[in-house]
């Protein structure tokens, strides 16, 4: 049967969409058993101490409380909330509570109680006399630094990832190609800088929660809003220190989460409640949590490197990377690692690269995965270089990296050693270049009323799932009347997977959308699934779909062949029916369905795995024009123009919405969503109200086009689009802000008075 | 305390503490399209009408519903399904979470402003935030929603 | 969790008043700021049901209830051709509509916040406090009372031909300012309120005989302190002043020609 795209490329709406704009009850708390316990978490009013004396009696008093627990109600072995595969590569570092406090939020008690004015009672009564101890609050002293964030003997790192917790090192590392210093030295032009990101918060709408029952079986029940029901299972029993076989993980609709949810942030506090008591347990953080307790972007300091021709060649690239992995390593050791792998890599002509990289703990609160997962910090180092290197050489960065950008076919020795088999970069710079008008716009305006407009530019590369790594698995089943179910593992985060996935199914087996059922996760039922997470599902799930139909329709030809009293290499199936290849006789594939429910054999239904041992990039280009008032600094986005090459797009629609909404994150993190702390390590930004996320008159005109390669490893050619997306504003932006005032902010976000003060101070 | 609230229509006699929000008396009486998505008034995830004036039901004391015509998402079913077609028509739904306190801001604008320009709509929907879409897409589906509607007579949802 | 003993409707001034003197009382507004953190309150004293939600224009002053919401102020009529259009532009960043249909202008200017756009918009104008014990007092003085348990009734701005010009700078649109100005002239006097500094807005009278509008904003902005928060540093604000009152005064002298 030949494969062709009708239902993948078309705008379709999403299966659940109705639901969700009809307001129904299919978010976590919606469901949650009105029986359930309310849970909160004490939190540790400083940055680094011990617990001396917790005591809980006047607590438990309150009525309504069910149960408060501390560190000496936990099990001592350590695990790590990092939603990765097995063995994690980041450290096991976490207890579920601690004797030791190591940020401004930690968890020191758990409260469970049939209402939250109990609760809420509750948690002024517990008494605890805290040791304080100095913290290491500054990232850049904390390597080797006396004072350590885990001296604990049971701190584990199960990879070789470079850590020591005696140094307060989670990770460590360097790899290069080349001589990059030999190179450096006869380049006619070296530029150094360094760049600095800050901890952004997600801030997906709906915060961390999850809520937990035991069932007939004696097995507990997580219901949880999560991007990686396995790893919550695992996760969840590693905590508990009970067998997985005693977890079950489900997942309803999720309402956003960009990376935040692949840590299992809030699971375990309603899970040991529910476990030790056996009675149903929910937590929903307040945005407060999840602005100071939860997963954020790691911060980053960036020192770049750059070694250039006089024509603008760019032959080296040497990149030193500080992460501030803070209180715990969740996603420590491997988001530093795309700071290198998916900046240096965009630059095909250097001779030699070297990218060095330090992962510190440091008592703040703990980082984890944010969409762009470490490439966003290291493309606005690498990408903003470039950009101050044009700038040098009074070179147009679009000429400038028209000569050095990676094409198809290109080796990329940064990039794990793969070559771009699928590359429209080219495409995409020369079309972005035209419908944003560049050739008008750069590099600044005069409006003559004080104001300039300028004009920056910034590439992008990702990933589409992890090499050798990611699993992505599906099921599919055909059921009496010839429909499909399609059981999948990969979380639908809001993210439209599910269609998606469908949308792919429908092509390969012939069929409707609607004649597709989606099955989301239940760790009981789902096949395996890695998660959503490394830009992995619509590559490799997709691919998964792609294999189990295959395999499938071999399974319907076989039976099809039967009831046709023939043999399989007789027959055909176009999707409504198997018929003989001699015209002579057919079945369709209600009646095989329906024939199938007795005196039957021979399971109609297929379950594949999906792997990849490569990670094919997608990539794109964004350009940005400002405007900014030059008596005040104030600094305006007006346009956005973003052309993207994510292979082929499953579903235009979603495809479009992942990139404008990708790009107004970036802008966020550019020019609005600022981190800052008090000298005793409390984050500011504690709120919606102080860490301000763009409205919808901040984020400019965003305007998305795409420039699509074919991905042969992909299904249908398609790669990943997720997490590109957000990359590119933060270097485009301050290089536009540069073009307009000479002045290059290189510490995010690029604010409207350290523009004034990079006037003033020039 | 007790109050008396006419909710999506139907008037109910509740009891009530008199400290509640708005919000969490709508969730109890199963009204689960309304969302807390901060504690600080600013997401609009919360919105509802009160007299039919889109409000934050996370600011609103349920006391000072007493009396008042409460309308929730469930409360215009139809309406939010028939933007709602829109909005999920450009797949700007996406996770939904702030779709339903949207949706009942978009249908107050649609009754207090005619024929708003992309400037008004922007700042009628300012305090309804969204971290998924970058907002074009809501936009677009604002825009077609309101030009396609235009056109038809006020009828079954007017 | 915010949490309340008793919540109570008045159903006079009177009564309001009475309720308002135990120390656990408090009168709600719009409830934007109340309700968060943790506060227990004994009794929540309601104004809704006394009228104080209207805008009269009285001929010589425009009388604002103390219940109107910030959308009143952005959207009545009076106002808007009596002042130019000054409440509009000084409400309209303020978070969203639905704030500003629950947020009152009793409960903004009863807190008299660093932050609020309507204390520095009013200041400017020729303001006045009606308080049901303490009478009639002008703004600026109510703005430098100390918090009590009086009940704020309605706000009176007086039409005295000023105009008014109103201005703020912000990191996004709709957050706190940064910096808020407004100016207001009548002849060759004029008024600077600067709020956002980031203390509660003041103001302040000079006269513009023969001074260019740098000049006298250099004058007026001189004439505040200035500090520093997570939104700016002093001397940002104190320089973001002087530019924009500038700026505010030349549109009124350009309104003027």
């Amino acid at each position: 049967m030949e494969r062709t795209a009708k239902v993948v490329g078309s705008p379709v709406m999403k299966k659940d969409a109705m639901a969700l704009v009809t307001g129904k009850p299919v978010y976590t708390d919606d469901i949650a058993p009105k029986d359930c316990l309310v849970v909160k978490v004490l939190r540790s009013p400083h940055a680094h101490a011990l617990i001396e004396e917790i005591r809980t009696e006047g607590a438990k008093k309150v009525p309504g409380i069910v149960t408060v627990l501390t560190w000496e109600d936990v099990p001592d072995k350590r695990f790590t909330m990092a939603g990765q595969s097995y063995p994690e590569p980041s450290p096991y570092d976490r207890l579920i509570l601690d004797k030791r406090v190591r940020f401004v939020g930690d968890a020191v008690a758990i409260v469970a109680g049939e209402t939250e004015a109990a609760v809420d009672r509750a948690l002024k009564l517990i008494k605890v006399k805290y040791q304080v101890l100095e913290p290491v609050l500054d990232f850049r002293t904390a390597k080797d630094n006396p004072i350590l964030v885990h001296p604990e003997e049971n701190w584990r790192s199960l990879c070789p990832v470079g850590a020591d917790n005696q140094r307060n090192l989670c990770a460590s590392g360097c790899e290069k190609d080349g001589d990059v210093e030999e190179v450096l030295k006869r380049c006619d032009y070296v530029i150094e800088r360094t760049y600095h990101t800050k901890a952004n918060q997600q801030a997906m709408m709906e915060t961390f929660r999850a809520f937990t029952t035991m069932d007939t079986y004696g097995r507990l029940v997580v219901t949880a809003s999560t991007q990686v029901p396995f790893h919550v299972r695992r996760i969840i029993a590693h905590a508990l220190d009970i067998p997985k076989a005693k977890v079950r993980v489900l997942k309803p609709r999720i309402g956003g989460g960009f990376g935040a949810k692949q840590t299992v942030v809030a699971e375990v506090y309603p899970a040991i409640v529910t476990w030790l008591t056996g009675r149903p347990a929910k937590i929903v953080y307040s945005r407060y949590e999840s602005q100071i307790a939860s997963s954020p972007r790691h911060e980053m300091e960036m020192k770049v490197r750059l070694g250039a021709d006089k024509d603008g060649i760019v032959k080296a690239i040497d990149l030193y990377t500080l992460s501030n992995t803070g209180a715990f390593g969740e996603h420590g050791p491997t988001t530093v690692g795309l700071s290198g792998h998916k900046s240096i890599p965009l630059y095909a002509k250097a001779e030699a690269f070297r990218f060095t990289y330090d992962v510190v703990y440091t008592n703040r609160m703990s980082a984890g995965a944010y969409r762009g997962y470490g490439a966003t910090q290291g493309l606005f180092a690498v990408e903003s270089a470039v950009n101050e290197l044009a700038d040098l050489l009074h070179m147009d960065p679009v000429a400038l990296r028209e000569k050095n950008m990676v094409k198809e076919g290109d080796y990329m020795p940064a990039y794990y050693g793969e070559t771009a088999a699928s590359c429209a970069l080219d495409r995409c710079m020369a079309r972005v270049k035209e419908m944003f008008g560049w050739e008008e716009k750069y590099p600044v305006r005069d409006m003559g009323n004080g104001k300039v407009r300028a004009a920056g530019v910034a590439m992008s590369m990702q990933g589409s799932a992890i090499s050798g790594l990611d699993v992505g698995s599906v099921t599919i089943k055909l059921n009496d009347d010839g429909f499909y179910s399609l059981m999948i593992g990969a979380a639908d985060m809001g993210t439209g997977c599910d269609t998606t996935l469908a949308q792919v199914a429908a092509d390969c087996l012939c069929c409707d959308l609607d004649n597709i059922i989606v099955h989301g996760v239940d760790t009981d039922i789902s096949p395996y699934d890695s998660g959503s997470y490394a830009s992995s599902t619509a590559y490799l799930t997709g691919g998964a779909v792609v294999k189990t139909c295959d395999t499938l329709i071999g399974r319907i030809l076989e039976k099809g062949a039967e009831y046709l009293g023939v043999s399989a290499d007789q027959v055909e199936f176009d999707g409504k029916r198997v018929y003989r290849l001699d015209g002579s006789g057919e079945i369709s594939l209600k009646d095989i369905g329906n024939r199938a429910m007795c005196s039957n054999g021979y399971a109609l239904e297929a379950t594949e795995s999906n792997t990849s041992p490569v990670s094919p990039p997608p990539f794109m280009v964004g350009m940005a024009e400002v405007e900014v008032d030059l008596e005040t600094g104030a600094v305006e986005l007006l346009d956005y123009a973003a052309v993207v090459d994510c292979g082929t797009p499953l579903n235009p629609n979603l495809t479009r919405i992942q990139t404008e909404g990708g790009l107004a994150q970036g802008i966020g993190m550019a020019l609005y969503e600022d981190v800052t702390y008090s000298p005793k390590g409390q984050v500011y930004e504690n709120s919606l109200m102080q860490y301000k996320i763009p409205t919808r008159q901040d984020v400019g005109t965003i305007r998305v086009e795409f420039e699509s390669s074919y991905e042969k490893t992909g299904p249908f050619g398609a790669k990943s689009i997720g997490e590109v997306v957000i990359n590119t504003p933060s270097p485009a932006i301050a290089s536009a802000v540069a073009h307009a005032t000479g002045v290059y902010v290189r510490e995010l976000p690029i604010t409207a008075e350290k523009i004034y003060r990079g006037m003033t101070s020039r | 305390m007790e109050i008396t609230v006419t909710l999506n229509g139907k008037r109910l006699k509740a009891e009530i503490d008199p400290g509640e929000l708005l919000l969490d008396f709508v969730r109890r009486q199963g009204c689960y399209s309304v969302k807390r998505g901060c504690e600080t008034s600013n997401c609009g995830l919360c919105t509802v009408w009160l007299d039919g004036t889109p409000v934050l039901s996370c600011s609103t004391l349920a006391a000072r519903a007493d009396g008042r015509e409460v309308t929730t998402l469930e409360g215009v079913e139809k309406e939010a399904a028939a933007f709602g077609r829109y909005l999920a028509g450009e797949g700007a739904e996406q996770c939904g979470f702030c779709s339903p306190g949207l949706i009942m801001n978009v249908l107050a604008m649609e009754r207090e402003l005619s024929r708003p320009t992309e400037e008004e709509i922007k700042e009628y929907l300012a305090g309804n935030l969204c971290r998924c879409t970058g907002y074009m897409g809501q936009l677009r589906a604002i825009e077609r929603y309101l030009n396609e509607r235009g056109g038809e007579t006020d009828g079954e949802n007017g | 969790m915010f949490s309340a003993r008793e919540y109570v409707k008045a159903k006079s001034l009177e009564e309001a008043w009475e309720l308002n003197q135990k120390r656990s009382s408090v009168i709600v507004g719009g409830m934007m700021w109340l309700k968060m953190g943790n506060s227990q309150k004994g009794t929540v004293i309601d104004l809704s049901g006394l009228g104080l939600n209207t805008i009269e224009d009285r001929g010589e002053e425009i009388s604002i209830g103390a219940m109107c919401t910030l959308r009143q102020l952005e959207t009545d009529e009076g106002l808007e051709r009596a002042f130019n259009g000054v409440f509009r532009e000084c409400v309209r960043h303020i978070v969203g509509v639905q704030f500003r249909n629950g947020a009152t202008v009793g409960g903004s200017v009863y807190g008299r916040y660093g932050f609020s756009d309507v204390l520095t918009c009013l200041l400017a104008l020729d303001s006045y406090v009606e308080l049901y014990r303490g009478g009639v007092v002008s703004l600026e003085e109510f703005a430098k009372m100390p918090y009590d348990r009086d009940v704020l009734v309605r706000i009176i701005v007086k039409k005295d031909g000023r105009k008014a010009a109103y201005v703020t700078q912000r990191n996004t649109k709709t957050d706190f300012p940064v910096i808020a100005c407004a100016v207001s002239r009548k002849g060759d006097d004029w008024w600077v309120s600067v709020g956002a500094r980031p203390k509660k807005a003041e103001r302040i009278q000079i006269s513009g005989a023969g001074k260019t509008a740098a000049q006298l904003a250099g004058e007026a902005a001189g004439q505040f302190s200035y500090g520093s928060n997570l939104r700016g540093s002093a001397e940002y604000r104190a320089h973001l002043a002087e530019v924009y009152v500038k700026r505010l005064m030349e549109t009124l002298e350009k309104e003027e020609a």
